[in-house]
């Protein structure tokens, strides 16, 4: 691995920050909703549609052979890349959203039952909720929370007593709201001491940190490609083989069976077994590009380019508005990542968004899909700025000079 | 490019600042609230009928400018307005936004947006025209309720 990353370099290798608007260059912030993509992710995805496309798994051509082994490529490096064990235990979805609805339905199902707890966090998205709250209704379970401190980190000085009984713990390694890395393996343990299964939403860790699924001895892992600098249209489900080889399929249909007749199926091994119909085939070309290319740049090394902006921005915020800025999340650059939701001066970030924009300025503005969690912070939606391997500190330093328009506007 | 200028009329951010017509009315008021899933903005609007008329209007909730000032400015437009006059200033109003077609409806009384034009701008930003429409659609709702 380099240790001495050329980062202009690396923004450069993204054509859409290249573009002008009105003639000013874009100052793209907005990496936690989605990542750019480089032009070793588009080139991998366009040259596999010109030279290489093919159905996989199911005809014996040359060309069908060689797509089946892109595909299959693809998998083997999410496997190196997250140091999972197998490879037939990454399981291609649409996105992390519809990994976690495979883990509730498949899963959920074959586990759970009236009264069995489900233990979450206060600081999910709406997508490690709402599955939950779809298996409560059909199934009464039990969802029990963990709360968060006023530093905006998990509080867990009542783990056991939550844990308790509970069959699954199920909990974002890093907060889209509140940037907070969550302590993973002590979570994983916890859950197992209890005899529950860890579940690690991990959609804002993976693209940003080193990830090692069996030094944090998860059960399953979700995440997404396009926040990856990967193709949208394509995520990831981990589990460990044991529990995968022991749950019902998710979705049926062509692919994921051995045979089927006239009174039944038998499911396809793993990881067909998961993967119904056609799967995102040049969407896991480009994943893997992705992986490559996150690879080739270090993970350590995009962890303390995030952890450097993080400082340099919460300071040059801080410096400029003192008061009035508030910046959620905890101020320890060691357990957050790059990703900064802030109020400021009272207006609305809706508004701030507005304004930002005029000087192409890409934030996020609303409760980000994680409304129990705004509703804790007291607010309806915030203003968030996320940072990326393609961010440097001149970015910062644009987003602090942008929020001056909106004080002229709005005169607070 | 359209301009901030076009966005935040100087109307607009009063309205913003001091909001008409804030509260909530009791039962038997018509009551709705909407939500804006986009951004989070949430918002109440209370209906007092006298007969056929609007006699007392109320708005809660939060959200940005251009939702809250056009949830004051229609508090100020429908207020002692009949039902009828009511349906024709959302319909005249969703033509403003470009989210109607004119309906060029002969039946329907003839109302004045006033103030409200100052939203005009609204439809040069289309991520906001939601925010502009929301009080309004929750008073579609709570008269419906």
């Amino acid at each position: 691995m380099n240790n001495s990353v050329d980062w202009s370099a690396v923004k450069a290798d993204f054509p859409v920050l290249q573009r002008r608007i009105d003639g000013e260059r874009l100052v793209y912030l907005d990496s936690a909703n989605t990542s750019q993509k480089p032009n070793a992710v588009i080139d991998a995805m366009a040259d596999f549609m010109r030279h290489g496309y093919g159905p996989i798994n199911r005809s014996a051509y040359r060309l069908a052979g060689e797509a089946t082994d892109a595909f299959e490529g693809a998998r083997a490096k999410v496997r190196t890349f997250i140091n999972a064990p197998h490879a037939h235990e990454v399981v291609f979805t649409k996105n992390a959203t519809e990994s976690s609805n495979l883990i509730a339905a498949s899963w959920g199902r074959a586990n759970l039952n009236r009264g069995d707890v489900v233990v979450l966090t206060h600081m999910e998205h709406h997508a490690n909720i709402v599955p939950w709250h779809m298996l409560a209704a059909e199934r009464g379970i039990e969802l029990r929370w963990i709360p968060l401190t006023d530093d905006g980190e998990l509080d867990l000085s009542n783990l056991g007593s939550i844990l308790d009984g509970a069959k699954a713990l199920s909990f974002t390694a890093m907060s889209n709201v509140l940037g907070t890395i969550t302590p993973v393996t002590a979570l994983c343990r916890a859950a197992h001491d209890a005899g529950a299964v860890a579940i690690v939403d991990a959609c804002q860790f993976v693209p940003h940190n080193v990830t090692d699924v069996q030094a944090w001895d998860a059960d399953f892992v979700t995440f997404s490609s396009h926040k990856m600098v990967g193709p949208s249209g394509i995520g990831v489900m981990w589990g460990r083989e044991a529990l995968l080889d022991a749950m019902p399929p998710f979705l049926g249909g062509g692919n994921m069976i051995a045979d089927v007749k006239l009174d039944g199926f038998t499911c396809a091994e793993l990881p067909a077994k998961f993967e119904a119909g056609t799967p995102p085939i040049v969407e896991a070309v480009g994943l893997g590009a992705a992986v490559d290319y996150l690879t080739n740049i270090g993970m350590a090394n995009v962890r303390r380019h995030e952890m450097h902006l993080t400082s340099y921005a919460l300071d040059t915020l801080t410096e400029r508005y003192g008061d009035d800025i508030t910046i959620h999340g905890p101020r320890n650059p060691e357990v957050r990542g790059a990703v900064l939701s802030f109020a400021f001066r009272g207006i609305h970030p809706h508004d701030i968004s507005q304004v930002l924009d005029e000087k192409n300025v890409c934030v996020r503005a609303g409760h980000h899909c994680a409304k129990p969690l705004m509703r804790l912070l007291g607010a309806n939606a915030t203003a968030r700025a996320s940072f990326y391997i393609y961010n440097d500190e001149s970015d910062a330093d644009a987003l602090a000079d942008a929020l001056d328009g909106a004080s002229d506007i709005f005169g607070f | 490019m359209p301009g901030l200028e076009d966005l935040y009329r100087e109307i607009i951010l009063d309205h913003y600042r001091s909001p008409r017509n804030r509260g909530e009315l009791p039962p038997p008021a018509h009551k709705a609230e909407g939500h804006n899933p986009l951004c989070g903005d949430e918002i109440t609007v209370f209906v007092q009928l006298d007969g056929d008329v609007v006699s007392d209007v109320k708005v809660s909730g939060q959200g940005c400018s251009i939702s809250q000032s056009s949830a004051s400015m229609m508090s100020q437009a429908i207020k002692g307005k009949s039902l009828d006059e009511v349906r024709a200033l959302v319909h005249r109003f969703k033509v403003m936004m470009s989210i109607e077609e004119d309906a060029d409806d002969a039946a329907a009384p003839t109302v004045k947006l006033g103030d409200l034009e100052a939203l005009q701008g609204v439809v040069k930003f289309p991520v906001r025209i939601k925010c502009a429409t929301l009080a309004w659609n929750t008073l579609v709702e709570a008269l419906e309720n």
